[in-house]
């Protein structure tokens, strides 16, 4: 089944990681690291960077390449401090004026007694409740995996784009057909069902754009081409009308008259 | 080796069926309470508001009755009553659920929303219904939601939200998800006019609303023993494979955790949510007030 597929191309360990995705796209990337609160999360890495000469922050959430970074990443899994490190570095980025591009790859927050303790739930919701009045050009962009809240906290942004292969879901495929159907074995079919493909996502209006991949240079090139555009187009705006069309974005999906 | 077995009680089935099938405050003369393991009288619970009268323990109740316990008499003025969707992804077998649900719970939707006062003070209110999907939030709770706070804009009138949910809907997929950055939306800006927004957290509140506006007030309040999580107990043990700590994501744990203001029991909602609604009125209309008193 095609939906499954690429739910397992997303997950795939030779992946391009979002790192790579800073390296490819900018220059002169600079990571900061901490949330001033309580820790720097590995799973989040931030910073600020050159785009085109232009500065920007980035936001991505890594995987790891190898065993022994994937641990120290907690495998892409953030911690609340992971969500409130990204947060402060979109609201500095609303102070100095520049755009943030998130790049998303998560199979989800963090599920542990440590992140509980320390607000998941909040982190996330305080990252929506931000980002829905961010005063700067927002794009994000699913790379891989995007699972439910932990992908959304990075993604209320003023477009959403993904690979090809990506996925963006409510719940994994194995965690739906484990609850609804009883029987995780039946993944495949609810991989299907979520219509968490890229296709499915543009036909739902959840996503602007797909990129392409074949070759990971031809997918940074064609990416770093939309970006130049998307982004030229974006910083037209002033900051009210960035939040104000934000908001439009999201009203519009699962209003009554698209029902 | 001899293996010491309990004996097989062929009732055993049979009673946990039974018990199973009770609903929560039910017609039946007796309610076994899970907090203190007591016969209550079911005409008892249900004049206590769905509190055990021995140990306190909270039922959970619909959300009508939440809004008869809540709201001044004959104030609630509903909106969105008949909003409705139908299966936006295509989901197998969503349609057949969300009809169970109705009939479970004599509602469209996990909902209900309106205008009110209460203690005298005007405000909006939306109440979530527990018995419908688990009060799951799909595209219609985050629309309803979402207007209830455009409304509360456009009037100047403070929100109080009460919530009980197993998080998003899976059955309408991603457009759940996106409720969330709706929802969130639209209470920033109702935060943004200088409004009052009153999240009342009861049991359970997890996932995707308490990662989106249940965590969002000024002021947020919960139930007593209620559970409160981004992701449940159940998900952490099989994760972590750790045993969680007594009383962990309870409201009481999150109290202490410095996530909520206050635990209220059911009993002293209505006059809590009275005196903060007193302390937050504005100050054209204080003045109106002091007016009208002299």
């Amino acid at each position: 089944m095609k939906a499954m597929d690429n739910v397992r191309a997303a997950r795939e360990k030779s992946r391009p990681t979002g790192l790579s995705y800073i390296r490819g796209l900018t220059t002169d990337f600079m990571e900061l690291h901490g949330d001033r609160r309580f820790a720097d999360d590995g799973a989040i890495v931030g910073g600020i960077a050159a785009f085109h000469g232009k500065p920007v922050t980035v936001i991505a959430i890594e995987k790891g390449t190898d065993t022994k970074e994937r641990v120290r990443r907690n495998f892409g899994s953030a911690h609340p401090e992971g969500y409130r490190k990204a947060l402060r570095l979109m609201k500095q980025a609303e102070k100095f004026g520049r755009p943030v591009i998130c790049f998303v790859d998560t199979s989800g927050a963090y599920c542990g007694i440590g992140a509980e303790e320390r607000g998941q739930g909040l982190a996330v919701a305080e990252n929506l409740y931000e980002m829905m009045a961010l005063k700067v050009p927002v794009i994000s962009i699913l790379i891989g995996e995007g699972g439910s809240g932990g992908a959304l906290a990075l993604a209320a942004a003023n477009e959403v784009w993904m690979l090809e292969k990506a996925v963006y879901s409510v719940i994994s495929p194995e965690g739906c057909a484990s609850i609804l159907y009883k029987d995780a074995a039946q993944a495949e079919q609810a991989a299907e069902d979520l219509k968490l493909t890229s296709e499915e996502l543009l036909r739902l209006g959840v996503i602007e754009r797909i990129i392409p991949e074949d070759v990971p240079e031809a997918t940074i090139r064609i990416l770093d081409e939309q970006l130049v555009q998307g982004l030229n187009e974006w910083s037209k705006f002033d900051g009210e009308t960035l939040a104000g069309l934000r908001y439009d974005r999201f009203r519009r999906i699962g209003a009554p008259e698209s029902l | 080796m001899l293996q010491f077995k309990k004996p097989r009680n062929e009732l055993e089935g049979l009673l946990r069926q039974v018990i199973k099938q009770t609903p929560a405050v039910p017609d039946e003369m007796f309610t076994k309470c899970p907090g203190c393991s007591a016969a209550i009288l079911s005409e008892e619970l249900k004049e206590n508001h769905g509190v055990c009268v021995r140990c306190g323990h909270h039922f959970p109740i619909s959300a009508r009755e939440r809004i008869a316990l809540l709201c001044d008499a004959g104030s609630f003025s509903e909106t969105e009553r008949d909003m409705e969707n139908d299966n936006p992804i295509d989901f197998p077998g969503y349609p057949a659920k969300k009809h169970q649900a109705k009939q479970r719970s004599s509602e469209k939707e996990a909902v209900i929303t309106g205008t009110a006062s209460i203690g005298g003070y005007p405000c909006a209110l939306f109440v979530m219904e527990g018995s419908f999907m688990m009060g799951s939030m799909g595209s219609v709770v985050g629309e309803k939601i979402t207007r209830l706070f455009e409304l509360a804009c456009d009037q100047r009138l403070p929100v109080i939200g009460v919530t009980v949910s197993g998080g998003a809907r899976m059955q309408e997929g991603i457009l759940s998800l996106m409720q969330m950055a709706k929802t969130s939306g639209a209470v920033r800006r109702h935060s943004d006019e200088g409004l009052l927004y009153i999240p009342v957290l009861t049991n359970p509140t997890t996932g995707g609303v308490t990662a989106s506006f249940a965590m969002e007030g000024d002021i947020i309040l919960a139930e007593p023993g209620a559970l409160i999580a981004f992701a449940g107990p159940r998900v952490i043990e099989q994760t972590t494979r750790q045993k969680l700590p007594g009383g962990f994501q309870k409201a009481e744990f999150l109290l202490e955790h410095g996530f909520l203001d206050a635990v209220v029991p059911r009993g002293e909602l209505a006059e809590t949510l009275t005196r903060l609604l007193r302390l937050h009125v504005p100050a054209e209309r204080q003045l109106r007030r002091e007016g009208d008193d002299a």
